[in-house]
């Protein structure tokens, strides 16, 4: 007991009064544990973080009818079976031919807010629509009726003829199923939706007098593609009569940098670990060597070679194990900066991530040790005793 | 039986023979003095003595046991629980302080004790300087803990390789004084010196030149009294 009060007071001694080597240690250790738990950190939490910046991209799922329209009542069931914390947006469409000057363009009705959620790359040049007879219309419809924000333009719903052959002819004709909307925005999209108008579905079940029904709905889920793909089976199962599949052209690429992200992370990860070791180990040679009087000293007063190991890989251990409390404290606040300055969102706090980097700081600080503490159980006292 | 005896102890680097075969017998108890010129071969037998390095030919019989043809380990048991040494350079543990420099040798001896460890320096007459470090004490201070950390274990011997080689007149005086009181209490003392004060106060001294022993005188007017110095 009283021996290893000893070589306590023998190894913080050695730690503390020789402070300016051992600062160096110090802060090589902590600086590589720093680095190591913010970039852990950051390694685990980078596929929520680009999750949430992937979804700028656009929806990743989509719902068809397996027959011809997808109900209010079926959009409900699909709402409430993604989980609510990863749901970004979910838009529905209903498309319909409208007539505007007796040329035929394709009308969609959504709920604009959760279209500018699934689609936030839509450039739109004014506003979007808020109000009844508010419309927003896509580049080349605007180029075609030289349109501008703030004019207006008649939508006029044609019935198709079959279905009316053998419905009442009178109320067929009535011409009163137009529309004089204002133009809110012009869309720019670099896409079909260029080609489209787009209204409230209040005013497009005006213009068919047919209540709301979609044709597809979009989805836009912060999630990796295996729980997405989870959620998609889902909700083809349990919600009749429609299926769910995912974008793959969108999944697919995010998974892909994704992976490269994590990569280049666990890459960073292993070089820092390298240097971390590269540094301890010369610092720790250098320490040997500064202290072969003392190391031979020891040995004259009959200190095994276990005796100088553990004493040395004590010191070593002590260093690392601070240097990891230290650096794994930092590297929660370096991880923190990096969210910060990167992906604009702060990280989540992992505290079992302190005891682990305690434990690989000691671990790598033991391995960095284990070719200066050889060198030093080497030591001739004879030799070194002598001389000057 | 003699407590040590060399028996044509040789030690040969490259072609120079730094102890030609050497033999000598010190009695337990004794206190022998080893002079010689520079190179003559003093450390290197102190160091075969101390064992801390090996002869390249003969025996080295320790308390009865050749310890000629032990391996490193069995050498470092020896010394942990044999010898104290006792450097010209004093070789002091700098970050540690003088009642933990001397606790040192009892760590690996035995078990620390801070309360002997003190009583170690008090002998010394450094109990005021206990917590002082090497840096905070004179050279003969230094050297005088040196004296208490050779002395703590209770060693069949103590080797002291120009223990006053360092030192001015005044703390060589203490030094010596010290030796007189070891010896006084039973201690056997093996001490190189190139100063013929430090080795007549010997009961016999032997003369090394070029690895062999040259002569040997024993001293005639040898007392042990203890001289009055204070120690402080
Ligand atoms: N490790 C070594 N390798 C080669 N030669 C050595 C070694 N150690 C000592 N010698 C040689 O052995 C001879 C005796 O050396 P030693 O140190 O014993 O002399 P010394 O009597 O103690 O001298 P000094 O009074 O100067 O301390 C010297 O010539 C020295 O050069
Ligand atoms: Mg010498």
């Amino acid at each position: 007991m009283k021996k290893r009060r000893m070589y306590f007071r023998m190894i913080t001694a050695s730690l503390l009064r020789r402070r300016s080597r051992m600062v160096i240690a110090l802060l090589a250790i902590s600086i590589g544990a720093m680095i190591l738990s913010g970039l852990v950190t950051i390694y685990i939490d980078v596929p929520r973080q680009m999750g949430a910046q992937f979804r700028s991209y656009g929806a990743n799922m989509i719902v068809t009818s397996d027959g011809d329209t997808i109900t209010t009542k079926q959009a409900d069931a699909v709402r409430e079976i993604v989980p609510q914390d990863k749901l970004v947006g979910m838009a529905t469409y209903r498309y319909e031919t409208v007539r505007v000057n007796d040329r035929p363009v394709m009308a969609a009705a959504a709920d604009m807010e959760q279209v500018q959620k699934t689609s936030p790359f839509w450039l739109v040049d004014g506003a979007w629509p808020a109000a009844e007879s508010e419309i927003m219309i896509g580049k080349n419809v605007a180029e075609l009726y030289n349109l501008k924000p703030g004019k207006r333009m008649t939508c006029t719903f044609a019935p198709e003829t079959e279905t009316e052959a053998e419905g009442n002819e009178t109320e067929e004709v009535v011409l009163d199923n137009w529309i004089d909307f204002t133009v809110t925005g012009i869309l720019d999209t670099g896409g079909k939706e260029e080609d489209y108008v787009y209204m409230l579905p209040s005013d497009m079940e005006k213009l068919t007098g047919e209540p709301t029904e979609y044709d597809i709905c979009e989805l836009s889920v912060s999630a990796g593609s295996e729980e997405l793909k989870a959620v998609a089976e889902q909700i083809t199962n349990e919600v009749d009569g429609v299926s769910a599949r995912l974008v793959k052209r969108v999944t697919e690429s995010e998974d892909t940098v994704l992976s490269k992200l994590q990569s280049l992370v666990l890459l960073v990860t292993i070089v820092v670990l390298a240097l971390t070791m590269i540094c301890v180990a010369t610092t720790m040679t250098a320490v040997v060597a500064e202290r072969r009087k003392e190391i031979g000293l020891r040995k004259a007063l009959g200190a095994s070679n276990q005796s100088i190991i553990s004493e040395f890989m004590g010191e070593g251990i002590v260093l690392g194990a601070c240097g990891g409390l230290l650096g794994g404290l930092l590297g929660f606040l370096f991880a923190q900066a990096v969210s910060r300055n990167v992906f604009n969102s702060s990280i989540t706090l992992m505290p079992w991530l302190v005891p682990v980097t305690i434990l690989a700081s000691v671990a790598v600080t033991g391995a960095a040790c284990l070719i200066p503490i050889k060198s030093a159980t080497q030591v001739d006292p004879a030799l070194v005793l002598k001389g000057e | 039986m003699s407590l040590l005896e060399l028996k044509n102890v040789s030690k040969i680097y490259g072609n120079l023979h730094a102890l030609d075969h050497v033999s000598l017998k010190v009695e337990k108890g004794e206190w022998l003095a080893i002079m010689g010129p520079s190179g003559s071969g003093k450390s290197t037998m102190m160091n075969i003595i101390g064992a801390l390095d090996k002869a390249t030919e003969g025996e080295i019989l320790l308390d009865g046991e050749d310890i000629s043809k032990k391996n490193a380990r069995a050498l470092t048991d020896i010394r942990r629980d044999k010898i104290g040494l006792i450097f010209q350079q004093f070789h002091l543990v700098s970050y540690l302080t003088a009642v933990e420099n001397v606790m040192l040798a009892q760590y690996y001896h035995s078990i620390p004790d801070e309360k002997e460890a003190l009583e170690a320096l008090d002998r010394v007459g450094l109990a005021n300087r206990a917590k002082h470090y090497p840096s905070q004490l004179s050279g003969g201070e230094q050297q005088r803990v040196c004296v208490a950390r050779a002395l703590i274990n209770y060693p069949e011997i103590i080797l002291a390789d120009e223990p006053t080689g360092n030192l001015d007149e005044a703390n060589e005086e203490i030094v010596v004084e010290l030796f007189r009181r070891l010896h006084m209490e039973g201690t056997t003392l093996v001490v190189v010196t190139h100063n013929p004060e430090v080795a007549e106060v010997a009961q016999r001294t032997i003369v090394l030149r070029n690895g062999r022993v040259d002569h040997e005188t024993v001293n005639e007017n040898f007392t042990g009294k203890i001289k009055h110095i204070t120690l402080q």
